[in-house]
């Protein structure tokens, strides 16, 4: 495990969807990326997040968890309906949450346990609670994991508008030319 | 609520960014990092040759990238007097730790003080003095005076027994080769202070005292050996939480079979496997968890022990391998005492100052030992304990215990010896009978052949860095004086204190604070009363106060304390990074850390302070006429931190001479292996492995074995607290906070997560005391009180709990009876206490996870 001679590895694994991992992992397809293009902002003290809809309402079922990326499709993330109301949870029962997956510590991709609600990375341990803002349960990063802000419209869409904390391998959350 | 940052950029290290060598210093591992700053109004671009890493950094970067930093590795601070942006990042090229930062270590930049993001503010940036009820900031001219003032009339009119010092050891953080010499040279060099206690304990005494009187230095494997050992046995110890990249980046890949090729082409003679491990611990740590996530749990073997009882699992063993026959012949008939009479003094070796190459880290070393040290022979004889015995004693099942010794020393496939690493940490260093529990251990590496050899090691797998060498501590005696003890019975009437914190990290603390308070309150009193007075009036006030009992208290630190609640004088240090300063880690990996931004306000290297001490000592006593003792606080005109390396490591450390600023700052962060043995031109040529020659530290080389006798609980007031009390209060250290927390104490993130220190309890016994998660739950025996936050788990067994050590929201020490050993080593993990409802979930509580620790991908 000698970091930084993986770089290739972590790479290749990611554009397979997923080496050991990938949030849904066997869960539904990914759902909608972008409309908004994600790169080639002008600097600003905080940058521009797109409104990206990530799925509908409808289409979530509880604890079933749901991969999407934002603010572009290079960034995985899941989307949760946890089924009880949580820490910056949305939709009619305050249950709907989005965070990304890959684990800011090293940036592997996570797996969903449906049993606890938690996010884990099999890089080096660390897992993070989905009920509880992405809390690190315990583990190695030094910052809890990005939650994306979500919204919902009359129809139900769900729409991811920013995350709030720096999400792995990248210095802006929306990638700057 | 998860704290969050809301950052969502951070500015680009440029090109063209100062690089700094840094290793990480928290912990023992000392994982390399490199400081990358730059001026305030520039920044690098995503373009590739606008950034240091030389790639697009308008593309996603992907697991393991170098690429990258979190907003913790970030900040604005001071260098050379003007504000620059700070990234410190782990060092991929580092062989320690390849590029892997830790929860702490990777907040080292955010860490830092800082004018302009508002962090660490906390950091002390003048010395103060107490005056007019308060303390108010002065200049070092005034506030080194009034320490020499009073120092020096209480030394001269009593003895130097009289000034009672704390003062760290260790390496690394405000530590490192220069700051211990630069205090040892005033402490024991100018004067012969005795009444003298490290950091972490009430004495001045090595925590391993039974290793090194065998003639095996603590810290004599290399991190190799952990990718190397057949059977890696850890006691006591919990290394993914506190040798974190040690555990990850030598011991994981082991465990994995990653290192197979590797072993097989440094041993080619001998077949190998993935590695296995035994982990001795009463509690089920995250590292049985991890390990067995990566090697299943087929290949760890988990022995869950009663508290206290390791030493009698380490003689079945012993005896065990002995009847087997797997023990190594060969290497004790040649390299283990030989018997005949072996009177203890002989036995001894010599008395070891500063330097001594055969024993690192250096550290105290004095003589008497409260056990016999002999042949294998004779300690086999004494120490014989059948299976039966042991597993009743221990709690363990006698199967498991046969298993352990197949794994430590059933001979390999081909009758090849077996390669085990042992190692040991404070679950028997501050465990029942330190000594004798630690002997027996080393008899275990010595009995199979395993120290001095690849693949092997005896080790401690420590807390701090190392970076010890100060003239020698013999006047201090054996046992060393039982300082706080000594405190709370009136003894000492100036208390000089470096970077120590009793408040927090004392047994018997309750009582402690309580006398310290007490008595330094005295002080201040009086000092208030002299309001208006000249400073001989002053001096004469506080003079008179000590003499009633009172007791005069300098702090030095980077931060105020709570001991530094009592201090009268305050005097501000600075850390690493804000000095040059060296250290070693714990396989003896020496680096230079750069200074790469300015110390707060006025604040000094601790080793210029201890200079600026002495050259008041000497212009104060010569005022009072006594110029021959003067003339004994010459020698520190120091200018800058390397002389004071070149005067003290230098001169005084076995291989000193091969080692300059120069050569360290060429071999960055991997350094070299101390001690140094040559040069290869400007390289220091340093050692893998101490005692590869099969020479040890004794007079004759060879190595002593350890009478190791089981008395039960063996310190004053551990069984009575045991018989008294209904639940263990096992104790220790989270991967999250870092010691005494000095600076976490001020991290959001950290305070966030704990905001009081965890008590890990089984859910049987929250069902039985009618607690919930989160509740604070107060903990108490007749020695004291604190208080913990419930954290249900059944990692933990019914009435045995863990309790996070060090926490300034509830003090682990309070609970801690005054007992310790022959040799003053306190004992924490062997307490006892009752545990009452103080109050449901605090409001910072709610919202926090309390879900299992253990990852499971599900
Ligand atoms: S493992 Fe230890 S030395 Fe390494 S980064 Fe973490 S705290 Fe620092
Ligand atoms: S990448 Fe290290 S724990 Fe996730």
């Amino acid at each position: 495990m000698k970091c930084g001679k993986l770089v290739d590895v972590g790479r290749r694994s990611f554009l397979r969807g997923g080496l050991m991992t990938g949030a849904g992992v066997a869960a539904a397809a990914v759902a909608g990326t972008g409309a908004a293009p994600a790169h080639a902002q002008t600097s600003l003290a905080r940058v521009q997040n797109p409104s990206t809809r990530l799925a509908n309402l409808a289409d979530l079922v509880v604890n079933e968890p749901l991969d999407i990326t934002y603010p572009d499709e290079d960034s995985p993330g899941v989307l949760l309906k946890l089924g009880t109301p949580v820490q910056g949870g949305v939709g009619p029962d305050g249950d709907v949450v989005a965070f990304s997956v890959m684990c800011p510590h090293k940036g592997w991709l996570m797996s969903y346990n449906t049993a606890d609600k938690t996010l884990n990375c099999p890089g080096h341990f660390s897992r993070f609670d989905c009920e509880a803002g992405g809390q690190q349960v315990w583990g190695h990063a030094t910052q809890n994991l990005p939650q994306f802000q979500l919204r919902v419209d009359e129809t139900g869409d769900i729409f991811a508008e920013g995350a709030d904390e720096l999400i792995y391998g990248r210095l802006s959350n929306v990638l700057q030319a | 609520m998860a704290f969050k940052r809301q950052i969502d950029r951070l500015p680009i290290i440029p090109a063209n960014a100062r690089v700094n060598n840094v290793t990480c210093h928290y912990c023992i591992v000392g994982c390399g990092y490199k400081a990358y700053s730059w001026p305030i109004n520039q920044q690098g671009g995503t373009a590739a040759s606008e950034n240091w890493a030389g790639v697009d950094l308008s593309e996603q970067q992907y697991q393991d990238t170098d690429a990258w930093y979190a907003p913790s590795m970030y900040n604005v601070v001071r260098q050379d007097g003007r504000d620059v942006h700070l990234v410190i990042k782990p060092d991929v090229d580092c062989v320690v730790n390849s590029g892997l930062g830790s929860i702490r270590g990777a907040r080292m930049a955010e860490n830092r003080r800082s004018e302009v993001t508002g962090t660490q503010l906390q950091r002390l940036t003048e010395p103060m003095v107490w005056r007019y009820g308060s303390w108010q900031p002065t200049s070092w001219d005034d506030a080194l005076d009034l320490v020499a003032q009073v120092t020096a009339r209480v030394v001269t009119e009593g003895s130097e027994d009289d000034l009672y010092v704390s003062m760290f050891d260790h390496g690394g953080s405000a530590g490192g080769y220069e700051n211990t010499w630069g205090t040892g040279k005033l402490y024991f060099g100018a004067m012969k202070v005795k009444n003298v206690r490290i950091h972490n304990r009430p004495a001045y005494n090595s925590e391993v005292h039974a290793t090194r009187d065998m003639g095996v230095g603590e810290l004599n494997n290399a991190y190799e050996d952990a990718e190397l050992a057949d059977t890696i046995m850890v006691v006591g110890a919990n290394p993914l939480e506190t040798q974190t990249n040690y555990f990850l980046n030598h011991w994981i890949p082991n465990l994995q079979g990653a290192t197979l090729s590797k072993k097989r082409e440094m041993m080619p003679d001998e077949p190998h496997e993935a590695g296995r491990i035994i982990i001795v611990d009463p509690r089920r740590t995250v590292t049985v968890n991890a390990c067995e996530e990566t090697a299943g749990p087929e290949n760890v073997l988990h022995l869950q022990i009663n508290s206290g009882t390791d030493m009698v699992l380490f003689n079945a063993l012993l005896t065990h391998i002995a009847d087997q026959g797997w023990v190594d012949q060969d290497f004790i008939d040649n390299h283990t005492a030989l018997g005949g009479e072996l009177a203890a003094d002989d036995a001894m070796g010599e008395v070891a100052g500063a330097s001594g190459q055969e024993m690192l880290p250096r550290k105290p070393r004095t003589e008497g030992q409260p056990t016999d040290l002999t042949t294998f022979a004779e300690a086999l004889a004494r120490n014989r304990t059948s299976i039966e015995d042991a597993a009743e004693i221990t709690g363990l099942n006698p199967a498991d215990i046969i298993k352990a010794a197949e794994w430590i020393a059933m001979p390999k496939e081909g009758g090849f010896r077996r390669r085990t690493m042992i190692g040991y940490e404070k679950g028997i260093i501050w465990g029942n009978d330190n000594y004798r529990t630690n002997g027996a251990l080393v008899n275990l590496a010595l009995a199979t052949g395993n120290i001095g050899r690849e693949g092997g090691g005896c080790v401690r797998l420590g807390g701090h860095q190392e970076g010890y060498v100060r003239p020698s501590d013999a006047h201090v005696g054996r046992p060393a004086p039982y300082v706080d003890q000594l405190i709370i019975q009136g003894g000492g009437k100036v208390h000089h204190v470096w970077a120590c914190d009793h408040y927090k990290t004392t047994l018997n603390a309750t009582e402690f604070k309580r006398v310290y308070n007490h008595r330094t309150n005295m002080v201040k009193e009086a000092m208030d009363a002299a309001a208006g007075k000249t400073r001989e009036e002053l001096v004469d006030a506080i003079v008179a106060a000590v003499n009633a009992g009172g007791l005069f208290s300098v702090n030095v630190d980077i931060i105020h304390t709570k001991i530094g609640q009592g201090a009268h004088v305050i005097l501000p240090a600075v850390e690493s990074g804000e000095m040059d300063l060296t250290s070693m880690n714990g396989e003896r990996r020496m680096r230079l850390v750069e200074r790469y931004m300015d110390g707060p306000g006025v604040a000094q290297p601790d080793c210029l302070i201890a200079a600026g001490i002495a050259q008041n000592m000497e212009r104060v006593l010569t005022e009072m006429g006594r110029t021959d003792y003067a003339a004994q606080f010459q020698g520190f005109d120091w200018l800058t931190v390397e002389d004071v390396f070149n005067d003290g490591y230098r001169q005084n450390a076995g291989g000193g001479e091969f080692v300059t600023y120069d050569r360290l700052r060429a071999m960055g962060n991997n350094g070299f292996q101390e001690p140094a043995v040559g040069l290869d031109g400007e390289t220091i040529v340093g050692t893998p492995r101490l005692y590869a020659d099969g020479k040890f530290g004794t007079e004759d080389g060879r190595a002593l074995f350890c009478v190791a006798e089981w008395n039960g609980l063996q310190a004053p007031g551990k069984e009575e607290q045991r018989a008294n009390h209904a639940f263990l209060i096992n104790n220790g250290r989270s991967n999250i906070n870092w010691q005494n927390w000095f600076l976490d104490q001020d991290n959001e993130f950290v305070r966030d997560r704990f905001p009081y220190p965890f008590i890990q309890m089984h859910p049987d016994d929250l069902a039985e005391l009618g607690v919930a998660q989160g509740d604070l739950v107060e903990v108490w025996n007749a020695d004291g009180a604190t208080q913990a936050m419930v954290y249900p788990t059944d990692t933990v067994r019914p009435k045995e709990t863990f309790m996070l050590f060090a926490s300034p929201a509830g003090v682990q020490g309070n609970v801690i009876n005054a007992g310790v050993n022959e040799l003053v080593l306190p004992n924490y993990k062997q307490t006892w206490a009752n545990i009452r409802k103080l109050s449901a979930a605090p409001a910072t509580v709610t919202g926090l996870s309390f879900k299992s620790w253990e990852y499971d991908a599900g």
